[in-house]
């Protein structure tokens, strides 16, 4: 089990760490489309449009946009699997599901 | 001058929808992910946490990889199919929220008064539509590998385009510069199923791959017999 989830890990590092220097820079679908017709010029630029890691680079450095993917997928790790960890079903806890439930019909 | 930030994903910037609109789906979203967060527990446990984790992680990164559909167009995964097919749709959808908010926070993808709108089209709609899709074809997908893959390409190509339809029905509601609604629905809807095949494809694989290594882990086939598998 440890095996697999270390393997999906390394997976997913190596996607944003390493492929993501190979994905299509062009716009995606829904930004083609409010482009051309468009909607876009009444977007308004991301608030933390100048933030160090502001489109996956690094200060704007797209050198940099497999640190900066490397970091994501360490930060979206940390924050959905702390906070699955922490909804989780314990093992304790099951023991205060009241007893008379009648679940158990063989 | 502002600096025209390229665009690398599909989510809506801020100011595509007027204020109002964008307030209501971020209420529809909250109203959406808490009964996600309540629903999700009963789906976590020792085993499927750390996997629901690194579902999020892998969707993260999986986002990241634009591929090609047109001259000059490109699509990623959404992954709310693919997500919800491993962890469960309640779940599911948390993994697919989350990273939204680590992108629109972190890294100025996707607005941040779109975020909403956002994880409206791609956390819950997507998520669901392509969860009850593959709960329609459940017992395809247990049959065999091959069935399990084609369920998960239907699934995720449902998913894509009915996220993106998401978008257009915002629009409708309060978009900015006055587009018809045929037009925008026939561009959007149609660039969009190209991008379904795509996550189609990448969600076959991925789902086909961790079913091989560990078919206990995926959330679609629990509780149903495998054919070999009689039950008594």
């Amino acid at each position: 089990m440890k095996r697999f989830f270390l393997g999906f890990a390394v997976v997913s590092l190596l996607l944003a760490g390493v492929v993501s220097y190979f994905a299509d820079s062009n716009p995606d679908g829904l930004d083609h489309v409010t482009e051309e017709h468009g909607i876009a010029e009444h977007a308004r630029e991301h608030p933390l449009g100048e933030w160090p890691l502001a489109d996956y680079a690094l200060g704007g450095d797209d050198r940099f946009t497999g640190l900066a993917g490397v970091l994501g997928v360490v930060l979206t790790l940390a924050v959905a699997g702390g906070l699955f960890w922490l909804l989780r079903k314990r093992p304790d806890t099951r023991a205060d599901v009241k007893s008379d439930v009648k679940s158990e019909v063989g | 001058m502002v600096r025209v930030s390229e665009p690398v994903a599909m989510h809506m910037s801020d100011g595509l929808l007027n204020a109002p609109t964008s307030l209501l789906f971020v209420a529809v979203a909250v109203a959406g992910v808490g009964v996600a967060l309540a629903k999700a527990r009963g789906d976590l446990d020792d085993r499927t946490a750390p996997m629901a984790g690194l579902v999020a992680a892998f969707v993260f990164a999986a986002q990241m990889l634009n591929f090609p559909v047109l001259p000059g167009v490109s699509g990623h995964l959404l992954g709310g199919a693919l997500a919800a097919i491993l962890v469960g749709p309640w779940v599911g959808a948390l993994c697919v929220t989350i990273v939204l908010v680590v992108q629109s926070l972190f890294f100025a993808d996707g607005g941040v008064t779109a975020l909403g709108a956002n994880v409206t089209n791609m956390a819950l709609v997507g998520t669901a539509v392509g969860y009850l899709t593959a709960v329609a074809l459940r017992r395809l997908a247990a049959r065999n590998k091959g069935g399990l893959a084609v369920v998960a390409f239907v699934s995720a190509l449902v998913n894509t385009v009915l996220a993106s339809f998401g978008f257009v029905l915002e629009y409708a509601i309060g978009g900015q510069g006055g587009v018809a609604f045929g037009t925008v629905a026939a561009a959007v809807l149609g660039v969009h199923v190209l991008i379904g095949i795509g996550e189609g494809l990448i969600t076959a694989v991925t789902v086909t791959a961790v079913a091989a290594a560990r078919p206990d882990l995926v959330y679609l086939l629990r509780g149903v017999p495998q054919k070999l598998e009689l039950r008594a």
